[in-house]
């Protein structure tokens, strides 16, 4: 049964992990997204599953990799300060393949910054934040029915790829109520066991740009995962520039070559657009009532809104750049993913930063202005 | 005469050897002791999952033929953590050393004796950092030489097996790689406890340790350990001065209690709706 209700973000996102099937959180307190784990630790015992309060972010981000190989789906939520302290063991999780989904409610930063304010400044933290070469994947929401959902989906591409996922949001989606529905059709990709064959299996061998099922730990498969580079058996292999680079790019090319299958985006009134708004996550919000006015005005303005902004969704952006002469980009921040896409436009259209910091979102005026100064 | 084999050699990943460790080293006792505990408990060798670190002691379960998990420096107790929660079933066993679980690792250590999760924690304890080449770690004795003490450490060490217990471990026994018989034994008692189990190896590196510290030979770092080592009895009767640079062994708590992936299962069952199954990644959902 479809069931409507009026709910924080911060909770939709905890309904979402427990209607993934996540059943192990570790977390440590911070805001803005504490009432993911106070949320998490009220419903987990309720469906079988497991809280634990870890003594610090870099523990959180352990202890869901280890709840992961123990055959759990598993969970954490931090900001700020806790997403930097976790970069370490993410990487861990990509080179390990291991499925975890990360939770980040964005807020003003460098350092301790505005705890309560909202910001998206994190965005090449979850591109590049953690040491070495390595391709993620982040969905980033603009509603609270779209934590909900959007954290599902972590899940469910963390399963398929076998790949930490974070999800993008921030103080304003975490914080803000808003209607949440509930559908009761959720589709869910359960974790593939391994078959065993003739006692062999390889744990890393792949295809070059896949993954391969992985076991639980006590699954009899006795396997060995490592930090370290390995080899498809999962033993250190660190010396042979061979083997790094197979490793390496493999990992990368599993996300990369399947932009088609994780990429999403939303676009609107693009196709005799002028001048287009890319956005994503919280700022969304202000594009639908600048559009409207600008229209209103003859201008030809239209939405291109990214769900996902690793990978970055070059096509559509490209596509994007061949048909209106100026793109705008709203992001609470300096400027991050408006150098993408540049880079992707590649001189096609004239790319516009309304780089917004302070805690606030922009408003539809601050939006109006900026088309109005291009149209002026 | 026949080449007498290993006895478990067995439990091993053969195809992995020959091992990195360096000729001397401590590791391989400490491995022969665990497995010698291993075989006095009734667990099952298949039930094992082990849980390491970064540095020389954490490579140790890489060469074991069971689940193990090779992680992040300093943060095994961490993923030992999840591991053991998301499957209280699994006979979970932590492979550290001084650098990893006492420096870099030190909170996760006393926060998981406080919670007294249900792991046993063998932590080889060489006073320095081998793997990167003989630095000074925070078990080194005050006076001894690293590559970063070249003048002589001048800070007071961490004793562990003292820290461990203060933190709330329900079994905490520290022993030398010359006491393989009652190291052995405390790694069975440590197995069959159900909580935070810690034992502290004392281990020599001559390559690093023993070469900075006029003790080239595994033979005279053997000694060495020996010779200063005092049971904690004995040690109980002896006053500060007495027990400068002794090494104190033996059985230093053994008071179980309850542990954490019990208390959940207890929150769980209280809570959930009954027949509500835990439902693990590999489930499709109803």
């Amino acid at each position: 049964m479809v069931e409507v209700r009026f709910v924080q973000g911060n909770e939709a996102c905890a309904l979402g992990a427990i209607a993934a099937n996540c059943r192990f959180f570790a977390g440590y307190p911070i805001t803005p997204s504490t009432e993911i784990a106070e949320q998490m630790s009220i419903l987990l015992p309720k469906y079988g599953g497991s809280f634990v309060q870890m003594e610090d972010e870099i523990a959180s981000a352990g202890a869901i990799i280890g709840a992961s190989w123990s055959g759990m789906k598993a969970m954490t939520a931090t900001s700020g300060p806790g997403i930097s302290l976790m970069q370490e063991n993410i990487g861990y999780g990509f080179i390990t393949e291991t499925p975890i989904v990360i939770i980040n409610v964005q807020r003003g930063s460098p350092s301790t910054g505005q705890p309560t304010m909202s910001a998206q400044a994190d965005m090449m933290q979850a591109r590049w934040g953690s040491h070495g070469d390595y391709e993620p994947i982040a969905l980033a929401p603009s509603s609270v029915q779209e934590f909900f959902d959007f954290t599902i989906k972590a899940f469910n591409l963390a399963e398929k790829y076998r790949v930490p996922v974070t999800v993008l949001a921030d103080e304003v989606v975490g914080h803000m109520r808003e209607k949440l529905v509930i559908p009761d059709d959720i589709e869910i990709v359960a974790r593939k066991r391994p078959e065993k064959v003739d006692g062999q299996y390889l744990p890393f061998d792949a295809p070059e740009c896949g993954t391969t099922p992985m076991p639980a730990f006590g699954d009899g498969f006795n396997i060995h995962v490592t930090g370290l580079t390995h080899d498809e058996r999962g033993y250190p292999d660190t010396n042979d520039p061979e083997s790094h680079t197979k490793l390496v790019e493999r990992l990368c090319n599993k996300v990369l070559m399947n932009r088609k299958d994780i990429c999403s985006v939303k676009k609107e009134l693009c196709d005799d657009a002028d001048i287009v708004i890319v956005s994503c996550g919280s700022p969304y919000r202000s594009v639908g009532a600048a559009i409207k006015k600008a229209r209103e005005e003859g201008i030809k303005v239209g939405s291109l809104k990214i769900d996902t902004p690793w990978p970055f969704p070059e096509e559509e952006i490209r596509e994007i750049a061949k048909t209106a002469e100026d793109i705008i980009v709203p992001e609470m921040n300096l400027g991050q993913m408006v150098h993408e896409v540049e880079r992707v436009a590649a001189g096609e259209a004239n790319v516009h930063l309304i780089g917004k910091i302070g805690g606030i979102l922009h408003k539809p005026e601050e939006i109006l202005a900026k088309i109005k100064e291009i149209k002026g | 005469m026949a080449k007498q084999e290993n006895p478990y050699k067995k439990y091993l990943r053969e195809d992995r050897l020959p091992h990195i460790f360096c000729p001397g080293c401590g590791n391989g006792i400490v491995m022969n002791t665990f497995f010698k505990g291993l075989e006095g408990t009734d667990i099952d060798f298949d039930n094992i999952a082990m849980v390491s670190g970064i540095g020389c002691s954490s490579r140790v379960p890489g060469y074991v033929k069971c689940d193990s998990l090779h992680t992040t420096h300093g943060r095994a107790l961490s993923f030992a953590t999840g591991l053991k929660v998301g499957n209280p079933d699994l006979d979970v066993v932590v492979f550290t050393g001084d650098g990893d679980a006492a420096s870099i690792g030190g909170n996760h250590l006393i926060h998981a004796a406080r919670r007294n999760i249900n792991l046993t924690v063998i932590c080889i304890n060489n006073n320095i950092y081998g793997m990167t080449g003989g630095q000074i770690s925070p078990t080194s004795p005050k006076g001894s030489f690293g590559t970063t003490a070249p003048y002589g450490s001048r800070d007071l060490p961490f004793d562990l097996a003292e820290l461990v217990s203060a933190a709330g471990a329900s079994y905490v026994a520290r022993w030398t790689t010359t006491h393989p018989i009652q190291l052995s034994k405390a790694i069975q008692k440590g197995l069959e406890n159900e909580g935070f189990s810690f034992i502290e190896v004392v281990s020599q590196c001559p390559t690093y340790f023993g070469r900075k510290n006029k003790m080239k030979t595994p033979l005279s770092m053997h000694q060495y350990i020996k010779e200063n080592s005092i049971n904690k009895r004995r040690a109980e009767k002896m006053d500060e001065s007495e027990l400068e640079g002794k090494i104190i062994v033996g059985e230093f708590t053994n008071k179980p209690h309850k542990e954490l992936s019990a208390n959940i299962k207890e929150l769980v069952e209280e809570n959930s709706n009954k027949g509500l199954a835990i439902k693990s990644a590999f489930e499709e959902l109803d």
